[in-house]
């Protein structure tokens, strides 16, 4: 036996692997449960995985910095997985090149909302001004957004922390209110979930619909693109 | 499988250089994906593209596994929560229904939008 039982504790904690394994074990459970509840939009795994790891930080005191050392792995694979976006857009271009105009007028009509709601809606609730700054990018990923915070002199962690909360609202809300709406055309569904809620509407809308998925993967990218320039106009004509 | 990986690693590494060397306001990733769309186009067309992870699905189902568990590689950045408690004790409440209300105003502006300009587009066709 070791003089100190905690060493091994100490040890474990602070390396990669023990947060590596934690985020995927609790991930992996909280999918199951989703998938337990035929995909329920409440049981997100997303949103559960979320507080669970942070409770479990939190409960052990570890730190962000110290769990990101192990979680970045995961973290990373964001960027090849956007890559890989072109895979389902590929299989699918013919009704993606069919419905090209309703797609960009859609785009345009959504990246437009998106902005200016966010900022009109944090001024009206009297936030402070870098915080109406940070939310501004929300409907964008996550990689992304920071980017733009960090050009307007605003706090990019605050602003990664809104687009996950926007995109787990998102794909909770996506599926009921499309349904109250009347809509069924996964076209429009999936490009709405991917516009206003990024990777996570996304992930939402292949767990329902692939051609969803494909529309929503789109919409995702383009929202991207579409923002970068929004956003400084948007914060130059709105915020005080 | 491991040369599929490889080529989207490789697509998103010169979207990365592309954007960063030029300043393009745009995510390399994205520039990536262009990318990777374009080789499998133009693979179609020339026989020529058509080996190694270009061949036999490989790309794509390298694609497909990446995707199977998108939602996965959110949580890492979602946990940052965390940092953030004080920041929601004081404003919590306020941000989370600005963000919940713009989201429903955005998903419905979106999708009437498209719906409402498929069917001018369908009615002109049928015209």
């Amino acid at each position: 036996m070791k003089d100190n039982p905690f060493s091994l504790w100490v040890y474990l904690s602070q390396s990669p692997l023990l947060w590596l394994t934690v985020t995927l074990l609790v991930y992996a459970s909280t999918d199951a449960v989703s998938l337990a509840t035929r995909r329920h939009p409440l049981a997100n795994p997303v949103l559960h995985a979320m507080w669970i790891v942070g409770a479990f930080l939190l409960l052990t005191g570890t730190s962000y910095t110290t769990y990101f050392a192990g979680a970045q792995f995961v973290h990373f694979l964001l960027g090849p997985a956007t890559v890989a976006l072109a895979v389902p857009l590929y299989e699918n271009r013919k009704r993606v090149v069919a419905s090209i105009v309703p797609m960009l007028v859609a785009l345009v009509a959504g990246s437009v909302t998106a902005v200016v709601s966010v900022v009109l809606l944090a001024e009206l609730a009297g936030l402070p001004r870098d915080v109406v700054l940070s939310l501004a990018p929300k409907s964008v990923t996550a990689g992304v957004a920071m980017g733009i915070a960090e050009s307007l002199h605003a706090d990019p962690s605050l602003a990664a922390v809104a687009v996950i909360l926007t995109g787990i609202m998102g794909a909770i809300i996506v599926t009921p209110l499309m349904n109250r709406t009347g809509i069924s055309d996964f076209r429009a569904r999936g490009f709405a979930a991917g516009l206003a809620a990024h990777g996570i509407g996304t992930a939402r809308a292949f767990q329902v619909d692939e051609i969803a998925g494909v529309f929503s993967g789109i919409a995702m990218s383009l929202n991207a693109l579409v923002t970068s320039f929004l956003v400084p106009l948007a914060v130059t004509l709105l915020v005080r | 499988m491991l040369a599929s990986l490889g080529l989207i690693l490789l697509c998103q590494l010169i979207g990365e250089a592309v954007v960063r060397s030029l300043g393009l306001p745009m995510p390399g990733p994205v520039l990536g994906l262009l990318l990777l769309l374009i080789l499998l186009l133009a693979r179609d067309r020339f026989a020529l593209l058509a080996r190694g992870p270009l061949r036999d699905d490989g790309v794509e189902t390298a694609s497909r596994g990446l995707l199977a568990h998108l939602s996965l590689l959110f949580v890492p950045a979602g946990v940052g929560v965390v940092q953030k408690l004080d920041l929601l004790a004081s404003h919590g409440i306020a941000i989370i229904l600005v963000l919940a209300l713009s989201v429903v105003v955005t998903l419905l502006a979106t999708v009437l939008t498209f719906r409402l300009v498929s069917r001018l587009l369908r009615q002109q066709d049928a015209r």
